[in-house]
């Protein structure tokens, strides 16, 4: 069983119309969605959850009133500032229990919370594991580890040879998350400034974890000079760009149908995601590791 | 008067109208723009500032003195983000998840354990063309953000117009950027993605209690799907920017549309205006 993560650093690159395509494309998979603060996956693939689950992890201090003799201690030493006027603004709790362990009078609880959803569907392509975190919630990272711990149980049980996952944006702790031990990832750019300058912090990001990773350039007509410039950085790096995906309006009317583009037009778009998938198996299949 | 510019999902433009906003009202007013995505901070590549002082973002990260150490393991117990690991002869801190928040000193009964600095990001600041700039930069590979934009928010100078271009999402790093807005924008595209991500921005306001106007961008494809979403939840759209392949590709080169098309600066202005007009009456109805 191999796992292949899709990232972007930058967000709406075509990142997920791309592994909606995967998913249409791959035989033998199982979908993981870990954008699991602004999830879009299940838009294309239109799952029936087959099982829910609460996610519990965050906890916040809860200060009781009848017991608190209003020392301040606790407001003097929450690194968070998350105390103010003997109450803790839920928000900006990280839930550490400095206060809790110092209260002199015992009067801090620490109260556990749910921070969110995660699901188990089937789609006309297989299962999906999905998640929702709950609204200004952390642990992310946490929910995603979740996510791809169920989606490596349903592959070793169903003995499926592919984990193919719908990363974050970004760098931080829910990329982190979904990248650490995956076998190969392939980023998703956009011959933008921005998105070429996001590619270099995720390309960073794969070294850090040392996982290998291929490139695909959406939108490659949109700046042709920046296209270039993009395909000259990565061979500097040794990494391989693999994709060009012209611009074509295709992709948002397919998502506006709420089916994968390669299950919606068979133009040059579609050719170019089935080659690249050609190869990504392929690699897969060989082993990308080493 | 502090307003942010967030999406849920990201790539929605929301860096550009932050710039072409700080840009458009430079003249008018004192700006600030504080770029809070630390992650993959771009609006220098729009504003592409001078900067003129640069502080490192660091946590305090436990030390443990094994000499002192009995290897009770309470520091672990206590430790809410598992960030240590107290085996039979050693003391293992996983420093990329500690959060620094100095419980396990705290707890520890033989004083075995001190703190040092870990540098997480770097905070940058500067000036271009009359708009104060702070950014924040989180060092790659790790994974905590929220101390970075904290710093960038601290660093902002006092009065004017602060603009804070925010993270995508709706999680720590966001709550973090948006705190104590007085007005947040929603940059969102007309398709089911943009739709999908911009109720959970919606909702995410409304947990803040922050009041919120959506940018429709590249409208011209999609569906009508944001507009009736708007329209029913009673959330003002304050301007819509077409699909246009000649701001497409402006964007790609880091030009703002103030000064790529310079006419928008009349639209931005007139925006700008629109949210005075919203922030003030809900300044004078909660006195009321
Ligand atoms: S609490 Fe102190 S003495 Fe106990 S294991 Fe941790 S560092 Fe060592
Ligand atoms: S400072 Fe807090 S997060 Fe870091 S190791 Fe100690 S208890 Fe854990």
């Amino acid at each position: 069983m191999k796992e292949l993560v899709v990232l972007s650093g930058k967000g709406g690159t075509g990142k997920t119309s791309i592994v909606g395509s995967f998913a249409a494309l791959a035989k033998g998979k199982v979908l993981a969605d870990c954008d699991v603060d602004a999830a879009d996956l299940h838009l294309l693939l239109s799952p029936s959850v087959k099982q829910e689950s609460e996610f519990w992890s965050g906890r916040v201090a809860v200060i009781d009133e009848e017991k608190c003799t209003q020392c301040g201690l606790c407001q003097e030493l929450c690194r968070f500032k998350a105390i103010t006027d003997f109450k803790v603004d839920p928000i900006s709790c990280e839930g550490c229990g400095y206060c809790y362990h110092a209260c002199p009078v015992e009067a801090i609880t620490m109260k556990e919370s749910m921070s969110g959803h995660w699901f188990i569907s089937d789609t006309r392509y297989g299962p999906l594991v999905h998640a929702r975190l709950g609204i200004a919630q952390e642990n992310s990272g946490k929910l995603v580890a979740v996510v791809r711990q169920q989606a490596k149980q349903i592959a070793e049980e169903k003995s499926l040879d592919y984990i193919i996952s719908d990363g974050p944006p970004g760098i931080g702790c829910p990329v982190v998350s979904s990248l650490s031990g995956a076998d190969l990832a392939l980023l998703v750019t956009e011959p933008t400034l921005s998105g070429m300058h996001d590619l270099e912090r995720v390309l960073g990001v794969c070294r850090h974890f040392g996982v290998p990773a291929l490139v695909c350039i959406n939108k490659y007509d949109l700046n042709e000079e920046n296209t270039r410039q993009i395909e000259s950085n990565c061979l500097s790096q040794g990494v391989k760009v693999e994709g060009r995906i012209p611009f074509d309006n295709v992709v948002t009317r397919s998502i506006v149908q709420g089916v994968p583009v390669v299950d919606y037009s068979d133009g040059r778009v579609t050719r170019e995601i089935k080659r690249m998938w050609d190869i990504l198996s392929m690699m897969l299949r060989n082993g990308s590791k080493g | 008067m502090v307003i942010s510019v967030a999406s849920g999902k990201g790539g929605t433009g929301k860096t550009l109208v932050a710039t072409s906003l700080a840009l458009s009202l430079k003249d008018r007013e004192k700006v600030q723009l504080l770029d809070c995505d630390v992650e993959e901070p771009n609006a220098h590549l729009f504003l592409k500032p001078t900067f003129t002082h640069s502080k490192t973002v660091s946590i305090p990260i436990p030390k443990v003195d094994e000499e002192r150490c009995a290897y009770c393991g309470k520091c672990a117990e206590a430790c809410h983000f598992n960030a240590i690991a107290v085996m039979k002869e050693k003391v293992l801190i996983f420093r990329e998840l500690c959060h620094g928040c100095g419980v396990c000193s705290y707890v520890c009964p033989e004083s075995a354990i001190s703190e040092d600095g870990r540098e997480i990001g770097v905070v940058e600041l500067g000036y271009s063309d009359g708009v104060r700039f702070v950014q924040g930069t989180l060092i790659v590979g790790e994974p905590i953000a929220p101390p970075v934009i904290r710093e960038v928010k601290e660093s902002a100078g006092r009065g004017g117009i602060v603009i804070i271009d925010v993270p995508p999402g709706t999680s720590c790093p966001v709550v973090e950027a948006v705190k104590g807005s007085d007005f947040c924008i929603l940059v969102t595209e007309p398709t089911p993605f943009g739709l999908n991500d911009l109720a959970l921005a919606v909702e995410t306001m409304r947990e803040l209690d922050i009041p919120c106007g959506v940018i429709l961008n590249r409208a011209g494809v999609g569906n009508g799907k944001v507009e009736e979403y708007c329209k029913k939840e009673g959330i003002p759209i304050l301007l819509t920017i077409p699909l246009d392949t000649e701001i497409a590709r402006l964007y790609s080169r880091g030009i703002t549309l103030a000064e790529g098309m310079p006419e928008w600066k009349e639209h931005f202005l007139a925006l700008f205006n629109r949210i005075r007009e919203i922030t003030n009456e809900r300044i004078s109805s909660a006195k009321r």
